[in-house]
């Protein structure tokens, strides 16, 4: 039999002040886990979001991502033509050989500098994208200096707005639209045309090609004849698979987060443990009472417990509420695989919400287990009888 | 009812280890209490009256001796089942009420009922019941801190008889009550004994408020006198 949970509620709000202060390291406890791990949610969801699974993507064997990566036109001659490969209404093949150019550009209102992934498109690049979508201005024409920007990016990098222009290698690009990705990858590049893009760069090379599948069976059959051409060391994969590995990046920040959440989770658990502490030692005589009612010692156990765990338990909803307003917000870092600038949101997803939640409790709970043992075998006679 | 013994000590002993000394509470007592009998046990302080009343009540253990409550020898019962004999069988009034602070004079009733598997009706049924007998029915939404001592003291009379109780132990149930307030407390434990045959067992050094009592006995350092 346990007390009513009323009694614990208004247990936990009647000492308020040494409650408040617990409840506030709990809630800044689990804020901060929510955040750092809803950063590192919002990078993986924007690699997991890229990509179109009837598209396979093909890069120089050994590297692990486009920017590091290298297709001469002789190579892409000998399997643009492959018949697995769709083709659009006037029979060319469906492929992009990209290029992919890093360049350093000031952050809007600072001085500091960022790198941004240019990426020169082909002529099926589009297409084989439908997730990009031009959300303002208008797309660049092949053959001209123009690029098109992500929106987000643009949030963070001087002078790309619609009409700006800006020096690359040399040259004078003009911005003439934005684009939008849908949280992808593609919400953290350039757009331009290939041909123009490797004429500008100097570029021999392509970075990748981007190839649609006509379908499921060919795909698995072009892969195979690509690993087994001898004159083509290159590597294929799915395009969803390529950037759903591209995961590295949000690493570090998994990492941080759960060191910062470790570090300071036991600095909760104290402040939770010297709180009810504090409400064992004010109570004593009140446990002796309920002992002499009738009330066991497993029972006196439990509802310290309960009211560790409500106490936390609040600070937890606290945090993920101070956490709650940066959901959606946009912000950037740089990325692991290709250095550059990327953009991603925080993302908190009900299921990190539920992480905290339990998190707080569990912190409620172990900081509760010392004062709640003291609490159930504290002597009868000598809790009734402390003033 | 009146002729089978409520209480039956024989060569109750208490001694406490104080470093190396040895302190004797209780020393070889024996005595017998009737069935709705209301006791008036008095000493100075130190007497050993309270370790008494706490042995008989099911809160200390014995070091030697017998003390059978309604023929069961309670210094035999484990810890649970203690807790468990406690909530049927005994009311508690404390010198200092002990009410908990944070429950209604309602909810601090209900408490012992909580243990008993009574459902909510019954349980409001007997709470109301216990909280009318002690005057207080109109105050069972005050919290301890919206009563007086008198009537704090009261509701903690009903919760000592909420489980209908055949013995109630009270120690030193007036101690903290001004003269009028500790005549109505000592009324109603009287009134309980005589009327519904509770066995009242009081620890008190005030002979007026022994004298509310059918007997009065006498400890001194341990034993009876």
């Amino acid at each position: 039999m346990t007390l009513p949970l009323t009694y614990h509620v208004r247990n936990v709000f009647v000492r308020w002040r040494a409650t408040l202060a617990t409840v506030a390291g709990v809630a800044l406890v689990v804020a901060v886990y929510v955040l750092v791990q809803s950063l590192a949610v919002g990078l993986e969801k924007s690699s997991r979001n890229t990509g179109d699974p009837r598209n396979v993507m093909i890069v120089r064997k050994g590297s692990t991502a486009e920017s590091s990566s290298q297709v001469t036109r002789e190579q892409l001659r000998l399997f643009k033509y492959w018949p697995q490969i769709a083709r659009d209404e006037q029979d060319r093949p469906l492929a992009s050989a990209d290029v992919l150019v890093m360049l350093t550009r000031p952050r809007r209102g600072s001085e500091a500098e960022a790198h941004v992934l240019i990426r020169g498109v082909g002529a099926a690049g589009r297409a084989l994208r439908p997730q990009v979508a031009l959300v303002a201005g208008r797309w660049f024409v092949p053959g001209q200096r123009e690029v098109v920007v992500s929106r987000r990016l643009a949030a963070r990098i001087a002078a790309f707005d619609i009409g700006n222009t800006f020096k690359a290698a040399g040259r004078e690009l003009a911005v003439v639209g934005w684009l939008e990705g849908q949280g992808s990858a593609f919400d953290s590049e350039v757009w331009m045309d290939g041909d123009e893009a490797r004429r500008i760069f100097d570029r021999e090379f392509y970075s990748s090609v981007l190839v649609r599948m006509r379908d499921e069976r060919s795909a698995a059959a072009f892969l195979r004849r690509l690993e087994a051409d001898k004159r083509l060391p290159l590597r294929g994969l799915r395009e969803t698979d390529y950037y759903g590995a591209q995961t590295m990046t949000a690493v570090p920040i998994r990492i941080l987060g759960g060191f910062l959440a470790t570090a300071m989770s036991i600095g909760a658990v104290f402040a939770a443990m010297n709180t009810m502490y504090a409400s064992v030692g004010a109570r004593t005589r009140e446990i002796g009472t309920l002992r002499v009612l009738g009330y066991r010692r497993r029972t006196i156990l439990v509802s310290f417990l309960v009211e560790g765990g409500l106490l936390a338990l609040l600070g937890g909803v606290l945090g993920c509420l101070l956490a709650l307003p940066l959901h959606g917000y946009s912000t950037g870092t740089i990325s692991l695989e290709t250095f550059t600038e990327t953009v991603f949101e925080f993302r908190l997803a009900p299921w990190l919400l539920a992480k905290g939640l339990a998190f707080s409790l569990l912190v409620g709970v172990a900081g509760s287990l010392l004062p709640a043992l003291r609490a159930a075998r504290l002597p009868v006679i000598a809790a009734l009888q402390s003033v | 009812m009146a002729d089978t013994p409520m209480v039956v000590i024989r060569n109750l002993s208490k001694v406490y280890r104080q470093g190396d000394l040895d302190v004797v509470a209780l020393n070889r007592i024996s005595l017998q209490i009737d069935s709705g009998e209301f006791l008036a046990l008095m000493g100075p302080s130190g007497s050993g009256k309270s370790t008494l009343l706490h042995i008989i009540a099911g809160v200390d253990r014995p070091t030697g001796g017998e003390c059978r409550v309604q023929g069961i020898e309670v210094t035999r019962l484990n810890e649970s089942a203690l807790a468990d004999w406690r909530n049927q069988n005994v009311g508690f009034v404390f010198q200092s009420f002990n009410l908990i602070p944070v429950l209604t004079a309602y909810e601090n009733v209900e408490l012992p009922l909580l243990l008993t598997g009574l459902n909510r009706r019954r349980r409001r049924q007997q709470v109301n019941r216990a909280l009318e007998l002690v005057g207080l029915a109109d105050r069972s939404r005050h919290l301890p801190r919206q009563l007086s001592g008198g009537q704090e003291q009261r509701v903690a009379i009903a919760r000592a008889l909420v489980t209908d109780p055949a013995l109630i132990v009270a120690d030193e149930p007036t101690g903290n009550l001004d003269s009028r307030s500790a005549h109505e407390a000592l009324g109603i434990l009287q009134s309980l004994s005589r009327q519904s045959g509770k066995t009242v067992i009081l620890v008190t050094h005030d002979p007026k408020a022994a004298a509310f009592g059918t007997r009065t006995i006498h400890l001194e350092k341990g034993e009876l006198t």
